[in-house]
């Protein structure tokens, strides 16, 4: 058992390996009521097509997503979900582009719902029958997020910036390509990605490493299997593939979303130290503490759901930045102007030494919430990098580092904008 | 835990809660103000120009500038109803002392803003600076507007003010579009000065330092405040037990899926209100993931994606919401209701019984990891003037009877339902 400590923060996380592959991490939080448990498998939306046994299969839209629905059937009928809610705990589940979380929280039996967890992800049980009435569910669920205004800007970004990285479609996968799905097809995929050693276990609460690790190993099977081996298509180039997006929704105020195509290493601390730069520098340049953000709100351009910052994926990564606004086109013109006349001036110089402070504030936040770190660590893991060492990283940063993360990535020529403008009234 | 409650100036309380296990500490200062169309729009937007600047930080800028300094301290503008009681302020939080460089006092200078934020905004002839005012109108004006785009809270919303016409539960926290656009520099600084002088106002600290130490830093931070120790009229809410026959109400916008939405009054339970019983019975009904609507309607007959309740305690009435395919209303809606029927004919199995119980009992005591959650206990407590524990609730929650949660449901009445459909079907 490997143990890391973060001093100032008198935090720390023990690290195990089994034989199987599964890396375990138990976060020690005393006086909490509550333990939060997370098991994730590095399976997400984007995992459509893959290699195993040898074999290259293509999957549809949203297998990740519907596995993560159908898993919480049990053999003999039960479902997981009750089950661990009648012992005490609140269970839920999420699917992103990369990964496959399932976690409870609970304040009370915490090894019988740990237990359970470890038994519910890793033996499916589907037939043709729950299938085909998940269908219906998830069919509605598509339909829900399709009428979220926020959620059709950020997937037409992605759409009009990459023309094969399987960013482009939505996690859920539509109605139509969720009636291809089998039970065959999840088993399938089930085998493929649910074995240990691409899955991360982590715990935080007032808990026992000793027994986490002791549970595991009673549940879980002993032996490493393969996994597979993922395809996003090409190395895509800077530009973006199409460019703009515009549509109509129910929307009061127009709400857009701008990006550039970022080109970062698949894994390891490069990537971390990356995707905190590109955080930081954002933030420099149009965070609620520019000079920019300030002449925008003054303006009436941009109102407080303006934001940037990064999104990393599997095989890419993006910074955007967006929100709602009159009008869109001058607010990009305006990012644009900003980010090309980008140099380390005086005030420059103290906001990004007044933002190294606040983003300290935001490393000591983040510790407040269990499940916060849970995924943090499953992500970290996941990326091959220590989630919660940014702060070295962050306070490495220095101007030209913030200065060229910016000149050399929002150009006007690479920048993908997407909006969603309301049906009636302004055009 | 050590919890404590103090009038510390005319109508100014605190309640304090002492614990060294989070990182960061909360402060929320609220004006409990009798909800009421006539004012609903200037106490939401007061908190929003007050942020805008004060006297040692007159704008954005340096505002920004100075919560950055203080790690990144988050000190945001809260507006919310309990019941008829709307709730403004502002709400805090920053990193604890303990975990910054040096160990320097962020305590103290957090709330010295805040009350300088409350006490000295930034003027402008001797009334709230015009231009602040004016922008944050649009902006505040655009936020309500807004609310349309997530539709199952815009259906909600609808619903309440459809049901509830001609009582002032019908207003929204954040007030009207209309009447917002109306409000003048004048006419807000009038609004604000009656409110330093006469309004309740609720604080709440969460974090390691003992009520004394913030006592004595809001003393000196709230020296300024005017009370003139007039009597202030009392705020509260109108409880209607009764309901007239079923109002039905149907809208339609551009949408894919269907929002069904239903309101309840609890009925006499509400003259002598048990809430861990009424915590319980929506438990049962429709609240948690081992609940009669969520296992029947959702999952058993896959009628829509979510249906859940919810409980206003305050006002004593639920609300079921619910996304479901638009073709599905009278089959959704005879569910729904036939699910309360069962309630109501005491038709619950022991086990569902059970773990309504747990699912009440885990959240209660999960809220004592969050200080936020806290916060908003503790408001929801102090404006009806209670002053039990979120851990003495759940004491008496796993308490509760089946009989005394089947009077609860036997006890509520169906006011109204609200559909929310597309186009092409109502034309």
């Amino acid at each position: 058992m490997e143990l890391r400590k973060y001093e100032r923060l008198n935090e720390q996380v023990n690290i195990c390996s089994l034989p199987n592959g599964l890396v375990i991490y138990v976060i020690p939080k005393k006086g909490y009521f509550k333990s939060a448990a997370v098991f994730a498998a590095n399976y997400g939306g984007s995992d459509m097509r893959f290699r195993l046994a040898g074999e290259w299969h293509d999957t549809p839209a949203g297998v990740a997503h519907f596995l993560e629905h159908k898993m919480f059937d049990m053999e003999g009928g039960g479902n997981a979900l009750t089950l661990l809610s009648a012992n005490g705990a609140s269970p839920n589940a999420f699917t992103s582009s990369g990964m496959t979380a399932y976690h409870f929280e609970s304040t009370e039996n915490f090894e019988d719902n740990l237990r359970i967890l470890l038994k519910f992800v890793s033996r499916p049980y589907f037939t043709e029958d729950s299938v085909a009435k998940e269908q219906g569910i998830i069919g509605q669920e598509i339909r829900m997020t399709e009428d979220d205004p926020e959620f059709a800007v950020y997937q037409n970004l992605m759409k009009s910036l990459y023309a094969e990285n399987p960013i482009r479609v939505s996690v859920a996968g539509t109605v139509e390509s969720i009636a291809k799905i089998t039970a065959k097809t999840l088993y399938y995929c089930h085998e493929a990605f649910y074995n240990p050693s691409n899955m991360v276990l982590c715990v935080a609460g007032d808990i026992d490493p000793a027994r986490v690790e002791a549970i595991a190993r009673e549940i879980l099977p002993p032996e490493k299997r393969e996994t597979a081996e993922r395809d996003y298509g090409q190395k895509e180039k800077p530009r973006p593939a199409s460019g703009l997006s515009d549509v109509k929704m129910e929307v009061a105020v127009p709400l857009f979303m701008a990006g550039v195509k970022l080109d970062v290493p698949d894994r390891g601390q490069e990537r971390q130290r990356r995707e905190l730069l590109m955080d930081f520098a954002m933030n420099l340049l149009l965070g609620k503490s520019s000079p920019l953000y300030a002449r925008l709100y003054a303006d009436g351009l941009i109102n407080n759901t303006f934001s940037g910052g990064s999104t990393f994926f599997p095989g890419g990564a993006a910074a955007v930045f967006g929100g709602e606004s009159r009008d869109p086109s001058a607010v990009c013109a305006a990012v644009i102007e900003e980010a090309a006349s980008f140099a380390s001036n005086s005030l420059r110089t103290e906001l990004f030494q007044r933002l190294k402070k606040a983003a300290l504030g935001d490393e000591i936040r983040s510790f407040n919430s269990l499940y916060g770190m849970c995924v943090r660590q499953a992500a970290g893991h996941f990326a091959g990098f220590d989630p919660f060492g940014s702060m070295e990283q962050i306070a490495g940063f220095t101007m030209e580092d913030v200065s060229e993360a910016v000149l050399g990535s929002l150009r006007p020529e690479n920048l993908a904008i997407s909006i969603v403008r309301p049906v009636k009234g302004e055009s | 835990m050590d919890i404590s409650r103090k009038e510390i100036m005319p109508l100014v309380a605190l309640t304090s809660v002492k614990t060294d296990k989070f990182k960061t500490g909360c402060l929320g200062v609220t004006f409990c103000l009798q909800l009421d169309r006539k004012d609903a729009s200037k106490n939401a937007l007061l908190p929003k120009v007050l942020m805008r600047g004060c006297l040692s930080h007159p704008d954005m800028e340096s505002m920004s500038a100075a919560m950055d300094e203080l790690y990144g301290a988050k000190i945001l503008p809260v507006v919310r109803s309990k019941g008829e009681v709307q709730c403004v302020g502002l709400l805090a939080d920053f990193a604890d002392d303990a975990y910054v460089p040096g160990n320097e006092k962020i305590l103290e200078r957090v709330i010295s803003l805040v009350g300088e934020i409350l006490l000295c905004p930034a003027t402008k002839a001797g009334l709230l600076n015009s231009d602040y005012v004016a922008s944050e109108r649009e902006k505040h004006a655009d936020q309500i507007r807004s609310i349309i785009s997530d539709k199952q809270k815009y259906a909600t919303m609808r619903l309440k003010e459809l049901m509830c016409s001609g009582e002032a539960f019908a207003v929204d926290s954040l007030g009207k579009a209309e009447d917002t656009l109306g409000i003048t520099p004048a006419s807000l600084t009038e609004h604000y000065r009656r409110l330093l002088e006469s309004a309740r106002i609720e604080i709440f600290y969460c974090g390691s330092a003992d009520a004394k130490r913030v006592e004595a830093a809001l003393a000196d931070a709230f020296s300024a405040l005017p009370r003139s120790g007039k009597e202030t009229c009392p705020v509260g809410t109108d409880i209607r037990t009764e309901t007239g026959p079923v109002r039905y109400f149907t809208e339609s916008l551009d949408v894919g899926q269907g929002k069904l939405a239903l309101g309840f009054r609890l009925g006499k339970v509400m003259l002598e209100p048990d809430i861990a019983a009424i915590l319980v019975f929506n438990a049962i009904y429709g609240g948690s993931v081992t609940s009669k609507l969520f296992l029947n309607v959702r999952e058993k007959l896959s009628l829509c994606y979510y249906a859940g309740s919810r409980i206003e305690r305050h006002k004593g009435v639920m609300f079921v919401a619910s996304g479901i395919d638009i073709e599905k209303y009278d089959e959704a809606l005879a569910e729904i209701l036939r699910q309360l029927e069962l309630c109501r004919q005491g038709d619950i199995e022991e086990e569902e019984f059970l773990n309504a119980k747990k699912s009440v009992v885990n959240e209660l005591r999960s809220m004592m990891d969050s200080q936020r959650q806290l916060e908003d206990f503790y408001l929801g407590q102090a404006v009806e003037l209670l002053d039990y524990s979120p851990e003495m609730l759940a004491a008496l929650s796993s308490e509760v009877t089946v009989e005394q949660a089947v009077a609860v449901a036997k006890s509520v009445r169906l006011d109204s339902v609200y559909f929310l459909m597309n186009n092409e079907r109502s034309a």
